[in-house]
């Protein structure tokens, strides 16, 4: 099992530069998500770890070892592909032993004819057959060994493409988005098992997605990437409750997180559409969005902080999503609420607020501003009915 | 090469309708109506010609005369019992045999060539493809000049490396194997695009699997993915240049007239002559039917291999 560490690595195709020096160090035996919206580089910076793809600058270590030059197969890391990438020729037992074939055959054995007379062919044959087997009958595959990839299921292939992977025990394993080419149902099946699995074998995981739920329910820490840069790095509540920057804090959390137009007054003090947040800060005076959670959106029936129409309803019956159309802002804002207490009706007049604690305030470049509770700290709903 | 393939299909079709069960006649109709023009199309133009050949190689018919009588088998008794029939039947199967191995495998070759070299690929593939494009009479001519014992390019070439020269078209022994050339010449261009057309839609990611699990070196990635992949791709090559081999024709009518002594005959011209040149019509029918049994062979191994062992993506 191993440690990978990225540093500074920059990659250039063509004068568009994808990756704009990543520094990330994944210790032994974590699961880190990549996650990003796409075209930011994610996938790239996964094939620079396989290998399959030269860095322009920058170095990869694999437990404290430069692998710059070595083949991706002698970096022995695993890689489980979008497509899946299995061979539609070969049989699924045949897929899982390609790797252990190609490493334990000699060149001669591998051959068509000649290679069956090897003399020390039969004997090897005879272990990968074991550990194919014991590989398939932990993945729930045993009955299947004699199929093609093409007689199989969207979650079979895929379990063969982990097993095709794991049969050769890697120091560590990348996925390139390995569950976007299943229906949902069973992507939320195969986060389960792929998070079981990650127990199981305590290997080094790293997982790209654009997926934040796969990131959120799988990992220990997510890298979030945008544009060529990470981000932020941190475990999912932490990406998720504390992000560092807006388009962090707009890329993770599904539905969007609410942006609200608000203002740094001179005195530090924060106003949004008018109304004093009554918290402060020490950064420069100018715009800034507040953004909250949809979950952290307090509708009342009563008069309230912020007015706005109700635009839509979503019940999914667990929870209800209303949408608020407010006045001078351009994007309906969203509450997330139970969908037990009684919904508004769709074009009436609501009222809303939220607690200085849901709070999150971005600068205009969209860097996290840190603010405290201003000394009469007050709720904005119990002032505004105050 | 077209009436064999529409053979299949018709044999096909006759399977497929034979296996539908029978439906009650009101509804059936429009769908026979919807069908007819393309039957009617199909008989007029594919089978009513093949069935006229077929029966014209059951009579004495000669061209221009004005009556003929049925004489059963008696052209193809004929035709087994003659010389020039089995050396042009055995000089098209050598010829067929030189052609279609050779023209496949540079074609592949040469695909594989350009397709990992990373300039020129468009120069490349214009060179190699002008062949195909070029009128095969014209061209023919052209290697006449090349070949041309006293002042052809060839022969200048091996004389500038001290080797002895021949008359590669006059030489009995050598006629038929110059025409080989000129073949695989010839399908080499066409090959080399079918081929570039199937590694093109092998998927990129069987490549990088291939890397990662091991498969180092040209040879490990071409037996584990491409060759595998391009298994559609091969056969239907070879069957195409295979028919188009056994129809060798215009090199052998501008090159060699089928000589020196029948050294170069194959089985079109031979059809050629007996049916235009000495009129006998009936008799180059039958030997049109015996070539159209081949073709046909050709496809039938196509279409069974399309339906099971080779692997399609």
């Amino acid at each position: 099992m191993a440690k990978i560490e990225l540093q500074a690595i920059r990659k250039t195709f063509d004068s568009t530069e994808i990756l704009k020096g990543i520094d990330l160090a994944i210790e032994d035996g974590e699961f880190v998500a990549l996650i990003g919206p796409s075209g930011c580089g994610k996938s790239t910076l996964l094939r620079i770890i396989a290998g399959l793809e030269p860095q322009s600058s920058g170095e990869v270590r694999i437990d404290g070892a430069q692998v710059d030059g070595i083949r991706p197969s002698a970096r022995n890391l695993a890689m489980v592909f979008q497509s899946y990438a299995l061979y539609p020729h070969l049989s699924v037992f045949d897929n899982i032993a390609v790797p252990l074939r190609m490493r334990r055959h000699s060149t001669l054995a591998r051959m068509p004819l000649v290679g069956r007379l090897h003399p020390a062919r039969a004997a090897t044959e005879r272990g990968i057959r074991e550990e194919v087997e014991r590989v398939a009958a932990q993945l729930e595959l045993s009955g299947f060994l004699k199929r093609k990839p093409g007689q199989l299921s969207g979650g079979q292939r895929q379990r063969v493409a982990v097993g095709r992977a794991i049969v050769r025990q890697p120091v560590g394993f990348l996925f390139d988005e390995p569950l976007s080419n299943l229906d949902a149902k069973l992507r939320v099946h195969m986060r389960a098992e792929l998070a079981q699995l990650h127990r199981q074998l305590r290997a080094t995981f790293v997982y790209v997605t654009h997926d934040q739920a796969e990131a959120m329910t799988m990992s220990s820490r997510i890298a979030v990437m945008i544009e060529g840069h990470i981000v932020q790095v941190g475990t999912p509540a932490e990406v998720y409750d504390n992000p560092q920057d807006i388009r962090v804090a707009e890329f993770v959390g599904s539905p969007k997180i609410n942006a609200l137009p608000g203002v740094i007054r001179e005195d530090g003090g924060v106003e949004v559409l008018g109304w004093p947040l009554g918290l402060s800060t020490p950064a420069a005076a100018g715009r800034c969005s507040v953004c909250v959670r949809p979950e952290r959106m307090e509708l009342s029936s009563g008069p309230s902080a912020i007015s706005g129409t109700v635009l839509h309803l979503e019940n999914l019956g667990a929870e209800a999503f209303v949408h608020i159309k407010v006045e001078r802002i351009e994007m309906p804002l969203l509450a997330r609420i139970s969908p037990d207490r009684q919904l508004p009706a769709i074009g009436s007049a609501i009222q809303f607020g939220f607690s200085t604690t849901a709070v999150r305030i971005f600068d205009a470049a969209g860097k996290r501003i840190e603010v405290t509770a201003a000394a009469r700290s007050e709720r904005i709903r119990e002032k505004a009915v105050g | 090469m077209a009436d064999a393939l529409t053979a299949t299909t018709i044999l096909a079709g006759r399977g497929a309708a034979a296996v539908t069960p029978a439906r009650d006649n009101s509804r059936s109709w429009p769908a026979l109506a919807m069908v007819a023009p393309a039957i009617v199309l199909m008989g007029l133009l594919l089978l009513g010609p093949l069935l006229g050949v077929i029966a014209l190689s059951f009579t004495d018919y000669q061209l221009g005369s004005p009556r003929f009588a049925w004489i059963g088998f008696a052209n193809y008794e004929e035709m087994l019992a003659d010389r020039v029939f089995w050396i042009s039947l055995r000089n098209t199967l050598t010829y067929v045999a030189i052609v279609v191995p050779t023209a496949v495998a540079l074609g592949l070759a040469v695909a594989l060539l350009i397709e990992s070299g990373s300039s020129l690929r468009a120069w490349y593939r214009t060179i190699y493809f002008l062949p195909v494009m070029a009128t095969l009479i014209a061209m023919s001519i052209v290697w006449e000049f090349m070949l041309h014992p006293q002042f052809g390019l060839v022969n200048g070439l091996l004389h500038s490396v001290g080797l002895e020269g021949r008359s590669w078209l006059q030489d009995r022994g050598t006629a038929l194997y110059a025409l080989c050339v000129i073949g695989v010449w010839q399908a080499l261009g066409f090959n080399m695009v079918l081929f570039l057309a199937g590694l093109v839609s092998i998927p990129r990611p069987l490549y990088d699997a291939a890397e990662i699990d091991g498969a180092h070196g040209a040879w490990a990635r071409f037996r584990l993915v491409t060759w595998p992949m391009l298994g559609p791709t091969t056969v239907f090559v070879v069957v195409i240049t295979g028919i188009r081999s056994f129809q060798v024709f215009d090199t052998v009518h501008v090159l060699t007239k089928g000589g020196p002594s029948k050294s170069s005959e194959v089985l079109i011209h031979t059809m050629y002559i007996e049916g235009f040149e000495f009129f006998r019509s009936g008799y180059g029918a039958a030997l049109t039917v015996v070539f159209l049994v081949f073709v046909l062979l050709l496809t039938l191994v196509k279409s069974s291999l399309a339906n099971r062992g080779v692997h399609y993506a």
